[in-house]
């Protein structure tokens, strides 16, 4: 039993560094629910049932935009589809887990949890207790993001509207790849995006959002084959 | 209406989590997939901040007059030199504040 809190405490401790983003982004998503016109009731379950916070900005700016619910949810799919990466990678170190624990570890595969827990993970061949630092990476993240969260719908609430807080949208995600963008090919990636998001802009349901991610990855994946950008 | 698209969303993302660890008993993917997999934010992310940029309440192309491009241009900068998402997020909405208010 002790060895199991331990593991799970130490999980706590790694992803501590990394919430010091999450909470003003927590905030930021608590804001713009509630500036979208979702009220606070959808904007808390949104941060209960998604739990992953880019897409969740991008949920609330589609909504607002009038886009319909498969436009939203595949957009939603894509921007989460790094998790199948996570997923994958993870997959080996709980094989031998039942079910339900594969359920919640999955519910709590974030970003931040993943890049701690499978850094612990890798030094813990033989542990068989290893799954509880996942567990407590995990857990902390949403109870900062949910916390987090509900500050910013409080704050949202009283935030007048001329303050075009909506603009933090683009300004969270620029925020988001902008180390990225110091590799050419990324560069390249997120130009191709843009500028067919815009160009498309006008195609109905808003569905460019679509299109500008599939040349996006198009390019990408072209970029995989050229001898130049080889990792 | 919402709540069908939030559900499905919820379901949707479980999905992209949960799918590979129910599935594989080893590590799979080829690092071609990861490689193409890793380029996701940089594929979608823009997609949403260029119109939200350079596009006016009516959809149409706005360089002139346009305060955001400023802001955004700053925020960029901001981020690229600090790589610090707050220091990024905060500069690009100040500077839209003094171009607002100020001017």
């Amino acid at each position: 039993m002790k060895i199991k809190l331990r593991i799970f405490i130490l999980g706590c401790k790694d992803v501590i560094p990394l919430l010091i983003p999450v909470v003003p982004f927590g905030i930021i998503f608590g804001v713009i629910g509630i500036e979208s016109g979702l009220g606070a009731t959808i904007t808390f379950l949104m941060s209960m049932i998604i739990f992953a916070g880019s897409s969740q900005l991008a949920f609330a700016q589609l909504f607002t935009s009038g886009a319909t619910i498969p436009v939203i949810v595949s957009s939603v799919a894509i921007i989460n589809s790094r998790h199948f990466l996570y997923s994958a990678v993870i997959a080996q170190y709980l094989t031998k887990l039942k079910l339900f624990w594969k359920i919640i570890l999955s519910y709590f595969l974030t970003d931040q949890a993943f890049i701690v827990s499978q850094k612990y993970f890798k030094n813990q061949l033989n542990n068989k207790f290893r799954h509880y630092h996942l567990l407590g990476s995990g857990f902390t993240l949403w109870f900062i993001w949910q916390l987090s969260t509900i500050a910013g719908i409080v704050v949202g609430e009283v935030i007048p509207k001329e303050l075009n807080l909506a603009f933090a949208i683009p300004l969270t995600f620029i925020s988001l790849i902008i180390v990225d963008m110091k590799k050419i090919d990324h560069l390249i990636v997120a130009i191709t995006s843009g500028v067919f998001a815009v160009i498309f802009f006008n195609l109905p349901l808003r569905t460019y959002i679509i299109v500008a991610a599939a040349a996006g990855i198009l390019v990408a994946y072209g970029l995989t084959h050229t001898k130049f950008f080889k990792k | 209406m919402i709540w069908l698209a939030l559900i499905s969303a919820g379901f949707v993302t479980f999905f992209t989590r949960f799918s590979m660890i129910a599935l594989l008993k080893k590590d799979y993917f080829s690092p071609r997939i990861k490689l193409v997999l890793s380029y996701v934010p940089s594929a979608v992310f823009p997609a949403i901040i260029f119109p939200a940029i350079f596009l006016n309440s009516t959809g149409q192309l706005t360089f002139v007059d346009n305060p955001k491009i400023l802001a955004a241009l700053i925020a960029v900068l901001i981020g690229y030199l600090t790589e610090n998402v707050i220091a990024t997020i905060f500069s690009g909405l100040a500077v839209l504040w003094l171009l607002i208010f100020l001017t």
